[in-house]
């Protein structure tokens, strides 16, 4: 079924690669968020931020097809969400991975084709030299043959990135992949994703509870709060009178060295507890 | 003493070369479901659906009809409870002993009310190899292909479902649905299982040779590589030693594969510690002189 163009589309280029419309997402009488519109363009990184609960991750969920908006309309690239879309990478956060068999070459091919019915015998060939070659472009070529339980956090999240981008996508979706690295990882993997998009016009979606280590590359922010939320450039959101306004109490948000500190009410915050929901605790 | 005489002599009998061919088939599926059913942790699971065909094979017992049948009946329909009931991890463990117990009890009480022979209660338990006939091998086989073509056409989902699952369910593949469908392949390899090595030891078969491979390689296709050669050198070892001796298959069978096991962990072992050795090395402190 063709998807039909929305009328202030204009051409492929400008076409969004994450649309929402008059999105609501509600659990009950809880509301998460409701009403947000939002563009995201190709080559656009975006961070998603606010405190627990405020369904940042929920968010992702809707964009991936496994939690319907209660209203509203989400589009990626066009397509509603769901499905196998291959225009869609995921990069989730770094977890234990200890005792599956597995090698960081296999993770990588899964990303290729683990979504595939049938053999896949036919294309062997192929497959081995695309997983390497996207194994190369994130410098994991030397631990690549290696268990994944004996790789570090780092090691794993490279591998991550490449599982995620050897689909070619259009939309990265990425939540918390910084998460327990590192600041030497967590600016390596980051800069890994900043350089796809730039070189691929890949739109990416960044879920993260800190955006010091990414601010360098966000060109916009979604932040969400109790229900509210504001989208804008960083300056725009990440000022002491705009969070002082969606957390409904005095926020001051201080700058020191390219760095932003919001300091206020910790209970309100809770910046530094990152969550840990995670998509599987729904199949496991 | 092993007696090589009787062995070779046992060899050319027909039954026993029915049971070789049994066992090498149900080895395959058993060393290529293995691998799976280790990184999906359902070690426990096989356990509690191979009591189950014990219970349903104990029921056919009990009405008359084939063993084999009963077996597979009762292992498919564990096989489903658990995939349902213990769909949560955290309930999993303690849904499979509830399901175990109540089905053991529930053949016990069946065996009772059978009044034949004893050897076909014991031979439900712990194996009874040599009483494969050409029937049941021609069974055996059809549904050996069918579960293999099954995970030929899912493996690569399933593969990303038990190893990944987090980023499987993002890309769309239908985890749940797979954990389902693996469940009853299982089920019915599992019933399969319990004519060879009896219930009480169809672990040995399935889980036992996947555990050992993946003690020694990370790689998936190397890992079901080898766990069918484990399966087969204890399915078929276990018949040809057990011949001489005349003492239950399963014995040898879980003895071969557990030797196995042994192996792998010590060859893992070593090789972990050739492994670090130039790092010691390297980072020791100078030698006074």
């Amino acid at each position: 079924m063709p998807i039909p163009v929305l009328p202030n589309a204009r051409g492929a280029a400008t076409n969004p690669a994450v649309q929402l419309r008059g999105a609501s997402l509600a659990f009950g009488s809880r509301t998460l968020w409701s009403g947000l519109d939002l563009d995201v363009a190709p080559g656009e990184f975006l961070a998603v931020l606010g405190p627990n609960g405020s369904g940042k991750t929920s968010l992702l969920k809707v964009l991936l097809g496994l939690q319907p908006l209660s209203a509203g309309s989400a589009r990626l690239v066009g397509k509603p969400p769901g499905g196998s879309n291959p225009q869609v990478g995921y990069i989730p956060q770094q977890r234990s991975a200890d005792d599956v068999t597995l090698r960081g070459t296999d993770l990588v091919g899964l990303g290729l084709d683990g979504h595939r019915w049938g053999t896949g015998l036919r294309h062997l060939g192929e497959r081995r030299r695309r997983v390497a070659g996207a194994i190369a472009s994130v410098g994991a070529a030397s631990y690549a043959n290696s268990p994944v339980g004996r790789l570090s956090g780092g090691e794993q999240q490279r591998l991550r990135v490449a599982q995620a981008l050897i689909g070619d996508p259009r939309v990265l979706l990425c939540d918390e992949p910084l998460l327990s690295l590192d600041l030497a990882h967590q600016r390596a993997v980051s800069d890994l994703i900043d350089a796809r998009r730039r070189d691929a016009n890949t739109a990416v979606m960044f879920v993260t509870h800190e955006i010091n280590p990414i601010l360098r590359y966000v060109d916009k922010v979604l932040y969400l709060v109790n229900g509210q939320f504001r989208i804008g450039a960083p300056d725009e959101v990440m000022n002491s009178k705009t969070l002082s306004e969606l957390y409904r109490t005095k926020i001051e948000v201080i700058k020191v060295g390219g760095q932003i500190h919001v300091a206020g009410a910790q209970s309100a915050l809770c910046e530094d507890e990152p969550h840990h929901h995670t998509l599987d605790e729904r199949v496991s | 003493m092993f007696d090589f005489e009787l062995t070779w002599r046992s060899l050319g009998l027909d039954f026993v070369q029915t049971a070789l061919l049994a066992a090498g088939v149900l080895a395959v599926v058993a060393g290529v479901l293995g691998p799976l059913i280790v990184m999906r942790r359902m070690s426990f699971a096989v356990h509690g659906t191979s009591e189950l065909a014990f219970t349903g094979a104990a029921a056919a017992l009990l009405l008359g009809v084939g063993v084999e049948y009963g077996a597979l009946g009762g292992a498919v329909v564990a096989a489903v409870l658990i995939a349902f009931l213990g769909s949560r991890e955290s309930d999993r463990d303690s849904v499979i002993g509830v399901i175990l117990a109540f089905g053991l009890g529930l053949g016990v009480l069946l065996l009772t009310f059978y009044s034949g022979r004893s050897a076909n209660k014991f031979g439900i338990l712990i194996g009874q190899i040599v009483a494969v006939d050409r029937t049941n091998l021609n069974v055996l086989m059809i549904a050996s292909a069918l579960v293999l073509i099954v995970l030929a056409l899912i493996y690569r989902p399933l593969l990303f479902a038990s190893v990944d699952p987090a980023v499987a369910v993002a890309r769309g593949v239908p985890v749940r649905s797979l954990a389902l469908v693996f469940a009853v392949l299982v089920g019915v390899a599992t019933a399969f299982g319990v004519q060879i090595v009896g219930s009480l030891l169809v672990v040995s078969l399935m889980v036992t040779p996947a555990a050992a491979a993946a003690r020694v390689t990370a790689s998936p296709w190397k890992a079901t590589v080898l766990a069918v050669i484990f399966a087969e050198v204890s399915a078929l070892g276990g018949i040809v030693l057990s011949l001489a001796p005349g003492k239950p298959v399963s014995a040898f069978v879980t003895t071969i594969s557990f030797a196995i096991y042994l192996g792998c962990r010590i060859v893992a072992k070593v090789r972990d510690r050739r492994r670090r050795v130039p790092a010691v090395t390297t980072t020791a402190t100078p030698v006074p002189v």
